[in-house]
């Protein structure tokens, strides 16, 4: 599938880029690496009409003219398998696979392991990745099944019934006060939304200008929010801010009072589902001068932001950041606080509520990064579906849930894991990954290299015009409405017109092939009961 | 009564699933009146249920007693009776207390039926805070005390209520001998469980008193959401949860029986979309605050109290209902057939609109004007 606006960039803007040599020997290549290439490519020289494209759409500078043999050539062992050139190729004449050839197969030592012990051997650093963890620790949504009704109460069809999925996020009285038919009670402030899908944090720097832009104004057609991530707002984007969520986080980029008062919610950023526990780091080399702008700090330099938030080393402290933050903004916005699902976040989601937090905000070890530690990414924190299930059940105890909203994210894929996490306890969902596959992510996970050959996760100028940012919102909205109408069907099977009554609603669900303690922690029946 | 979940869910489901028979007749005046009418017309509606439960609640029956509150309790054993009455020695004055008059129907089923009139021993400032106090000891009896089970709670009223067809618990209780100006009935047929006694309608909270059919899709949220308001959940059955909805709102926080519709069978957004601003700004409030207690799924319920009877379905109008007035009686049935079998001319009979109340309050008729359309007043254009 070629989308149009990518051939036109790549008509447009082939031969402007100065930084790949078009023309290379192969003898211009040191051996660096004892590795196996990751990736096979299988070039059909029958097919290759030598047109070039695949050299110029390669940041990764895989493929090559060899001028001596007067052939398209490349190295598979710099290819991270994105797919772009495959794609591009107008005569179908690539085919990039995961290398067949693969070490001697061990059963405790996998590929994977000495292929990072070679990377770590030759470098002697940490291990850099991105987007979420790719392990095979279990997807709980995809052992969890959703009820429909059947006789004693009829299904809703949603093409004939109305069928809603407004929400509301933020704090809620705790009662409502009616005196002569006005409404007495102040309620506390809250954000309606249209679907209970809301885009996650992702900074301007992390992905590029493009991109971010797209995720605002499909938020503006959705009547969602999409969310800044510690990356300030870019002056061009206050005019989405019906529709922002700025973040505060430990290293307080673009944190202002004009900034927080552009914002639907604030977000108080404790901690990241990909990386809990540790900080971030933009590196210098993605710090143009518009994210020097937008972040308030010098152009070249590292963005780093610290593993905690130097202001909140206690519960009391994070208590006093919500109401300097409430104080700034006049009590006119909600203020969330996102954590890294760990294992103690029922009782951190307690204190957090307690703390006078609005939202609180549990992202799964799923969930996606610009570059975290591949260690960090790939072992630590919980899955979203146990770590909700914990936190909507703790604060249900504590009888303090129906006070303040919760979003899930950190592995959503589909209309069904929202529906799911709904059904767990959640008031809406984020989802990032999914919206970057949207726009064309296909989940290379080299977003820290900044070379993005899809234009998302760069701030080089001549792969971010590869987003064309109205064809990626149109596609953003699609995936959204698509979402929501797949929303509906399932409520209406299930017999429920209004997306409150699936809130919390653990009795639509079903658990297969898991344990009783597993059972006992999702809080749901096994399926046949 | 420990145990409910076993006694009442045998399956172990997760909830109780149950159509039914639903009729509620008032007089606006006051005036009581016996329940022949009522039994007749809940015999005409024999189809909807199946044998395994039936009830009544009358109001006005103990004028002798008006401001104690009359306990109904069901004992399966002789130490459920005697662990009852110290409990309630303790917390309460009994100021009178005697075995409700019963027909034996040769079942081996049966219980033993008390019934005390009890006021707290403790003084307080207000009567919610009483009410509270009440309440406490009541469903503290039904967790704690083996054998016992309390089936009513309120003042100068009475549920009757057990397993068999209308005219059985009819029979059982000899309600022939009450007379009271608001009656609701009801006749089970439950999907799935074991017939208990305790487990039929009307379910009853205090003062108010509910009979429902349906079944609830929003069971678990709603469930859910009552549960971290602190309150337990042992019956599950989907009229649990509309009774605590109904003490929670109306009782505890003071919501009119309009604004418990607007909660419960809430208008849709399109509709509050269109509303004035005050009447936005406050059906915004309620259904993001009470959201989880919008009642999804079919039902149709009779509420009532001491100064009114209200009649309501979901907001997609699932389950049928229909309302008749003749003179000062108020009628709602889940059919018309019956109403007219009681009283073939009415003055005026109708099918109320989805998640509309009709409300008979003392002194007050309802109308089908009243409850036909909602009542919103509309903006000429969407304000978004």
């Amino acid at each position: 599938m070629k989308m149009q606006n990518e051939l036109i960039n790549e008509g447009k803007g082939g031969n402007q880029r100065q930084t790949v040599p078009k023309q290379r020997k192969a003898s211009d290549f040191a051996i660096r690496s004892n590795r196996l290439p990751e990736f096979a490519i299988d070039r059909d020289y029958e097919k290759c009409i030598k047109c070039e494209v695949c050299i110029r759409q390669c940041a990764f500078n895989v493929h090559y003219n060899d001028v001596e043999d007067d052939l398209i050539r490349h190295r598979a062992e710099d290819c991270v398998g994105c797919q772009r050139c495959a794609v591009l190729c107008p005569t179908n004449a690539l085919t990039v696979k995961v290398n067949p050839a693969q070490y001697r197969a061990h059963g405790s030592w996998s590929s994977e392991h000495v292929k990072d012990i070679n990377r770590q051997a030759e470098t002697g650093g940490v291990l850099l990745t991105g987007s979420g963890n790719d392990k095979q620790a279990p997807v709980y949504w995809d052992k969890i099944l959703i009820n429909a009704s059947q006789v004693t109460n009829p299904s809703i069809d949603p093409l004939r019934e109305p069928m809603e999925l407004r929400t509301f996020i933020g704090s809620r009285a705790d009662k409502i006060e009616v005196k002569d038919g006005k409404l007495v009670t102040k309620v506390p402030p809250q954000v309606c939304v249209e679907t209970p899908i809301l885009f996650s944090a992702i900074s301007y720097g992390a992905i590029s200008y493009n991109t971010q832009k797209a995720l605002a104004e499909a938020a503006v057609e959705l009547g969602t929010l999409f969310n800044t991530g510690e990356g300030g707002l870019h002056p061009d984007f206050y005019r989405y801010k019906n529709n922002v969520i700025v973040q505060v986080a430990s290293g307080r980029f673009g944190v202002h009072p004009e900034y927080l008062n552009a914002a639907r919610m604030v977000e108080i950023k404790i901690g990241q589902g990909a990386k809990p526990g540790i900080g971030g780091h933009l590196v210098g080399e993605k710090v143009s001068e518009d994210v020097s702008i937008t972040r308030m700090i010098p152009v070249g330099t590292d963005a780093i932001s610290p593993a905690p938030q130097h202001d909140i080393y206690s519960i009391e402290d994070l208590r006093m950041l919500i109401f300097a933050i409430k104080e700034t903004t006049n009590y006119r916005v909600p203020v969330s606080v996102k954590i890294a699902a760990v294992h103690n976040a029922p009782a951190i989601a307690s204190g957090i509520v307690r703390a006078g937090a609005d939202v609180v905000v549990i992202d799964g070890f799923r969930g996606g990064t610009g570059a975290a530690p591949k260690v960090i990414r790939d072992n630590v924190g919980l899955p979203i579906e146990l770590a909700l299930a914990a936190v909507d059940e703790r604060l249900r105890r504590e009888g303090i849930r129906n006070r303040v909203a919760v979003i899930a994210g950190g592995g959503i894929r589909s209309s069904s894991d929202v529906v799911k996490a709904i059904a767990l306890g959640a008031d809406a969902v984020y989802i990032g990954t999914a919206a970057l596959i949207a726009c064309g992510c296909t989940l290379c996970q080299k977003c820290y290299t900044g070379k993005c050959n899809w234009g998302i996760a760069t701030q080089d100028p001549y792969l971010s015009k590869r987003v064309n940012p109205d064809i990626a919102r149109r596609r953003l909205v699609n995936l959204v409405n698509g979402w929501s109408h797949e929303i509906k069907e399932m409520l209406g099977g299930m017999g429920i017109n209004s997306i409150e009554s699936l809130r919390g609603n653990r009795s639509q669900l079903r658990g297969i092939d898991l344990t009783s303690e597993e059972l006992a922690v999702l809080g749901i029946k096994p399926a046949g009961v | 009564m420990r145990n409910l979940d076993a006694v009442n869910n045998p399956y172990g489901e997760d909830k109780v699933i149950s159509a039914c028979a639903i009729f509620g007749m008032m007089d606006v005046s006051g005036e009581c009146f016996s329940g022949s009418q009522i039994l007749e017309a809940m015999e005409n509606m024999q189809e909807r249920g199946n044998g395994l439960g039936a009830g009544f609640a009358v109001y006005g029956i103990y004028p002798e007693n008006p401001e104690e509150y009359a306990f109904h309790i069901m004992f399966t054993s002789v130490s459920g009776r005697s662990e009852t009455e110290e409990f309630l020695n303790l917390r309460c004055f009994v100021e009178r207390s005697e075995e409700i008059p019963t027909r034996t129907l040769g079942r081996k089923d049966e219980p033993v039926v008390y019934r005390y009139f009890v006021s707290p021993k403790q003084k307080f400032d207000s009567a919610v805070d009483e009410d509270d106090y009440i309440a406490a000891i009541a469903l503290q009896i039904n967790s704690e005390i083996p054998d016992a089970f309390v089936f009513s709670s309120g003042k100068n009223m009475g549920v009757f209520k057990g397993v068999g067809f209308p005219g059985d618990i009819y029979q059982f209780f000899a309600l022939e001998n009450y007379a009271g100006y608001i009656w609701i009935a009801h006749s089970r047929f439950p999907t799935n469980t074991q017939a208990w006694w305790g487990g039929a309608h009307p379910f009853c909270m205090l003062d108010w008193a509910v009979v429902h059919n349906g079944e609830l899709s929003s069971y678990g949220a709603n469930r859910a959401y009552l549960e971290t308001e602190g309150y337990k959940c042992t019956l599950f059955t989907d009229t649990e949860v509309m009774a605590y909805a109904i003490d929670l709102l109306m009782r505890r926080h003071g919501l009119s029986p309009e604004l418990f519709a607007d909660v419960v069978a809430a208008p849709l957004w399109i509709e509050i979309d269109r509303m004035n601003d005050n009447d936005r700004a406050l059906h915004i409030a309620l259904r993001s605050t009470y959201g989880g207690l919008l009642m999804n799924g079919p039902f149709a319920i009779v509420v009532a109290n001491r100064n009114m009877m209200m009649a309501l379905t979901d907001r997609i109008r699932l389950r049928p209902l229909t309302c008749g007035t003749k003179g000062n009686k108020v009628f709602f049935s889940s059919e018309e057939a019956s109403i007219r079998l009681v009283a073939p001319e009415l003055d005026n009979v109708w099918t109320p609109m989805g998640g509309v109340p009709v409300i008979s309050r003392l002194g007050e008729l309802p109308t089908p004007e009243s409850s036909t359309l909602r009542d919103f007043e509309c903006c000429a254009e969407v304000p978004r």
